[in-house]
């Protein structure tokens, strides 16, 4: 492990920790415009966590130590993910540690446990909530694995690194697999992260409420974690997104120096990334939750098809 | 040349003449007209074949040898017996009301342009044109089963329409591995859809490519001939029509879909080693005889009935060719000719016996023969022929289908003894109270088709008694081209 | 790896395919249309990249017909008459649609199955896409069987012919001009049958529910 691994390695990290937040501001920002309304300030996230900081944090009398627990076990787990999605480099020693499937675990670590803190303290928004979540991710996680698939297939690999590296490295080439899987993805990650058409984030309606429900119970240190994992799980679908399917310009294993370039080439894939995502968000309205299963078994029809069609035409 | 311009020109002038004048009290003389002279330009061409040969003209786009010009000329016979039919009974449809002008010229009309797409699929060389004179066919007579707008007819139409699209998108696709077979070989320019030129490298064409895409195109035609169990569409949509269209289906329509099937099979057996087709079109056949026989004996409508026989015959056609051979060949052709020709003159008769009675259901329908003699003696003799009874042509084919099978092979025979003795059992037990006994119909207002009936039923008794030398030489000579021989 | 012209075509495909599991999967009948206007776009679009990289004249008329007949008219006629038959409904299907679209998956795997071995032997660029094509025919079919009303049929029906045409123009260069022009009459003519037809059953049955054509039953 070099110098440089090193650093790529921290500054992934680093960036994911501190960009996240700025990614949503911006999604937030870009949805405002494009329902003309006045947009929040770009920083307003991190004034909010610095607010939810210098907050107590109330925690209900029959909490488990669980309760407590989970906010630093869900934001651990993100930014370890973080840490193994080639953003910025594919020279990160974690990633030899950990490849596409345990990056699938790591999610549903994160999952698990939230779901879990969302019932213990034995309100009934908990539990809706965390039923609902289950039922996302129950049906989620294999359109994922799904998509990965598709990718690995096509490079022979399941760590994220070797897919980036193959993919980048090839002359471009249009792989019909890699769109149908492209849909999947999206649909799939529309639903993980909440987000209209499956969940809307800012509602706290209880007929529609998914994410929200769960976190109810929070205030102060923990729902700043949790605030700070969303936006962080947010990041990494998009990094993976990318990785997957907009390889260019993360910098190689024998490329150090790629790093300058990959910098500002990651801002702006992810500045045109949350401005779609900004745009799907307004143009779709939220489906009734129990169309979310067939939304989400549409994703993974989606992504078995582009594996047979991988095999099929041999791209 | 210039006879089979004039066998497709005429009824498609036709088709424009009555489109404009078909509801005018002439339009049945003129419909009997254009009928007539189809029938005459088919004898001519005929006779030329027999003189000359086989002719491949017109860019050679069309291609007629000895087995579709026996056929033409059958198609154009019935197509003109039947206008002589439709004539008096569509004058009592009118009377009672069924039939408004709209409706009589959009019979009329369409009547001859699907005897034009029945000749342009029987004479065309190219097997993408005989798709489309296929589809083409279907598309004429699906708004004439649903004239009468009842719900009935109405979902018989669908069904028909339905059923039979997608039957025959099943044979597009087959069409289109056949091409797909044949550009290797020929290439792209060389018409790698005329028939003629895939018999002359059959046994070089890919057998993967030719096996699928014989199944594909037997699936669809098979649909079209009315092959359990793709037949659903066939019972509703032959009963609900006006007769002379069900006449017109049964008798003619299922003879061509089963050319075009007779047409592949060669193919197929040039490129197969193996008995693939024949083998498969045997299955099919089978099914279709008993799976027909069983449903025959629960029907209460007289034209479902005799619709379902039209289906168990015609899967005995489909047995005799997949067995394969010289006599069952002939066997078939044979059959095919006799039971166009004693179907429609069964569906003459019951349609003036239906009118008379005001009803299809058979139970609501006795004593024909005291009224009008005519009528019920024909649909009695017309019963006997299609049974199989001696000395009726039927018989002869059935004889020699059986024969052959029990030679060849005989598991199948007590299967078809069975199928055929139900048959004969329940159609002889529901026509016998219908034609004899007490009486419940009136007579109708106009004399009933006499001549048709009788014609037919005579031309089929005659082809069991004793057929004619050339005519014995020219379904040698087509059975041969079938046979593979 | 194949050439621009190979992938491009592979592209369509899988568009094709997406779009026939689109049809299968919605709910609104205006959707249904606008698919199949798609369909036809991309259908159109396949057969100029196949025109053009593979220098077949005729193949530029083939994608002229398919842009005048299933871009503009065949869409046109369908929007006209869904206003005059006032139709309001969503689609109802016979299964949910879920339970279809995992039967749409093993009719697709079936289908690469079965053309699996032909796709070898065809000597044309796009001899992968025969598959595709038979995968899109059976979700037509699939989407036919298992819809109560007529409309979605219809536009079943013509998927598939839709699905027909792209076999022929990827699986070999496309038929003979005559024969494209005949399917293509048929189709059109089809289509105003079936108007027709459909005016005629809501007369009778002052509703397009197939199910009310269902009465024909053996007895």
């Amino acid at each position: 492990m070099t110098v440089y691994s090193f650093v790529a390695q921290l500054l992934a990290v680093l960036i994911a920790v501190a960009g996240a937040p700025l990614l949503t501001g911006w999604i937030n920002q870009c949805r405002a415009w494009l329902q003309n309304k006045s947009a929040p300030p770009l920083l307003l996230p991190y004034r909010t966590l610095h607010k939810l900081f210098w907050k107590e944090s109330v925690v209900a009398d029959g909490a488990s130590p669980l309760f407590r627990a989970a906010p630093y076990i869900v934001f651990g787990a993100m930014v370890l993910a973080c840490g193994i999605v080639p953003s910025l480099s594919t020279d990160l020693p974690l990633a030899a540690a950990a490849d596409a499937i345990a990056l699938v675990g790591l999610f549903a670590l994160a999952r698990v446990f939230i779901s879990l803190a969302a019932m213990d303290i034995g309100t009934a928004f908990g539990t809706l909530g965390a039923r609902r979540e289950m039922l996302v991710g129950f049906l989620a996680e294999p359109a994922l694995l799904m998509v990965l698939f598709t990718a690995a297939f096509i490079t022979q690999s399941t760590s994220l690194a070797n897919i980036v590296e193959t993919i980048s490295g090839q002359e471009f080439a249009i792989y019909p697999s890699l769109a149908f899987a492209g849909v999947a993805f999206a649909m799939v990650s529309l639903a993980e992260n909440a987000r209209v058409p499956v969940d809307n984030p800012a509602t706290h309606l209880e007929l529609t409420m998914i994410h929200e429900a769960m976190i109810l119970e929070y205030s102060g240190r923990h729902l700043a974690l949790i605030e700070w994992a969303a936006s962080l799980k947010l990041f990494a679908y998009s990094s993976i997104g990318l990785a997957i399917f907009f390889p260019w310009g993360i910098a190689h294993v024998h490329e150090p120096v790629g790093m300058l370039l990959a910098l500002p080439v990651l801002v702006a894939k992810l500045a045109i990334g949350g401005a779609a995502l900004a745009l799907i968000e307004t143009l779709s309205a939220k489906m009734r939750i129990f169309r979310v299963p067939e939304f989400l078994a549409g994703a993974f029809l989606l992504a078995v098809i582009g594996i047979l069609v991988h095999f099929l035409l041999g791209a | 040349m210039e006879a089979l311009l004039a066998i497709l020109g005429i009824p498609l002038a036709g088709a424009a003449v009555l489109g404009l004048v078909g509801h005018r009290d002439f339009a049945a003389a003129v419909n009997i007209g254009f009928s007539l002279a189809t029938f005459v330009a088919s004898a001519v061409l005929t006779a030329q074949i027999v003189a000359d040969g086989p002719i491949l003209v017109l860019q050679q786009q069309f291609f007629v040898d000895s087995l579709n010009v026996f056929l033409v000329t059958l198609t154009a016979f019935v197509g003109f017996t039947t206008a002589l039919f439709a004539r008096p009974y569509m004058r009592v449809e009118r009377d009672h009301g069924k039939m408004t002008p709209p409706r009589m010229r959009l019979f009329h009309s369409m009547y001859q342009l699907f005897s034009f797409t029945m000749l342009l699929a029987l004479t065309t060389n190219n097997m993408g044109l005989l798709w489309v004179a296929m589809e083409a066919a279907t598309l004429a007579t699906v708004l004439l089963v649903a004239v009468y707008r009842t719900p009935a007819s109405l979902e018989a139409a669908w069904k028909y329409f339905i059923l039979c699209g997608v039957g025959i998108a099943q044979a597009l696709f087959g069409t289109i591995l056949l091409y797909l077979a044949a550009e290797r070989l020929i290439g792209a320019e060389g018409g790698g859809l005329l028939w003629t030129n895939l018999d002359a490298v059959k046994h070089q064409l890919e057998p993967t490519v030719i096996a699928l895409a014989f199944v594909f195109l037997l699936v669809g035609y098979g649909t079209k001939v009315g092959l359990a169990p793709l037949h659903n569409w066939l019972p509703d949509a032959h009963a609900e029509g006006p007769t002379p269209i069900s006449a017109v289906l049964s008798g003619l329509l299922l003879n061509v879909a089963l050319y075009a099937v007779l047409r592949c099979k060669v193919l197929a057996d040039g490129a197969l080693d193996s008995r693939f087709a024949g083998e498969l079109m045997m299955g099919f056949g089978l099914l279709s005889v008993v799976l027909a026989a069983f449903f025959l004996s629960r029907q209460r409508d007289i034209k479902r009935m005799f619709a379902y026989s039209s289906i168990e015959h015609m899967g005995l056609v489909t047995f005799a060719f997949g067995m394969g051979g010289a006599v069952a060949s002939f066997a078939g052709l044979l059959h095919m000719t006799v039971h166009s020709l004693v179907k429609s003159a069964i569906f003459f008769a019951v349609g003036h016996a239906a009118q008379k009675a005001g009803t299809q259901v058979m139970d609501d329908i006795r004593g024909l023969v005291r009224v009008n003699p005519v009528v019920g003696w024909g649909l009695m003799i017309g019963t006997l022929a299609i049974l199989g009874m001696p000395p009726f042509g039927v018989f002869a084919s059935e004889f020699l289908i059986l024969t052959t099978a029990m030679r060849e092979f005989p598991w199948t025979t007590p299967l078809l003894l069975l199928a055929l003795g139900v048959a004969f059992a329940a159609v002889l037990a529901k026509v016998q109270p219908m034609v004899f006994g007490e009486t419940n119909v009136k007579p109708l207002a106009h004399p009933p088709a006499i001549v048709p009936v009788f014609v037919h039923l005579g031309l089929a008794l005659l082809l069991g008694l004793y057929i004619p030398p050339y005519l014995e030489g020219w379904y040698r000579q087509a059975a041969r081209l079938v046979a593979g021989g | 790896m194949p050439g621009l012209v190979t992938q491009l075509i592979n592209l369509f495909a899988a568009l094709l395919l997406l779009l026939s599991f689109g049809l299968l999967a919605q709910r609104r009948v205006l959707s249904l249309i606008h698919l199949f206007t798609l369909q036809g776009l991309t259908l159109t679009a396949s057969t100029t990249a196949m025109a053009f990289f593979t220098g077949q004249p005729h193949l530029y008329w083939s994608a002229a017909i398919t842009l005048a007949l299933k871009v503009l008219l065949m869409p046109w006629l369908l929007h006209r008459m869904i206003e005059r038959l006032n139709v309001r409904w969503d689609v109802e299907t016979l299964i949910n649609i879920p339970a279809t679209m995992l039967i749409g998956i093993v009719l697709v795997i079936f289908a690469f199955n079965l053309a699996a071995p032909i796709s070898g032997l065809s000597a044309s660029v796009a001899r992968g896409t025969l598959g595709i094509a038979l995968a899109c025919v059976l979700l037509s079919f699939l989407m036919m069987i298992t819809r109560t009303k007529a409309i979605p049929q219809v536009i079943g029906f013509l998927a598939m012919e839709n699905a027909l045409f792209f076999a022929a123009t990827s699986a070999t260069y496309g038929m003979p001009m005559v024969v494209e022009l005949g399917i293509a009459l048929d189709v059109l003519v089809a289509l105003i049958i079936l108007g027709v037809f459909m005016f005629q059953i809501r007369e009778q049955f002052d509703s397009l529910d197939i199910r009310h054509l269902e009465q024909l039953k053996e007895d």
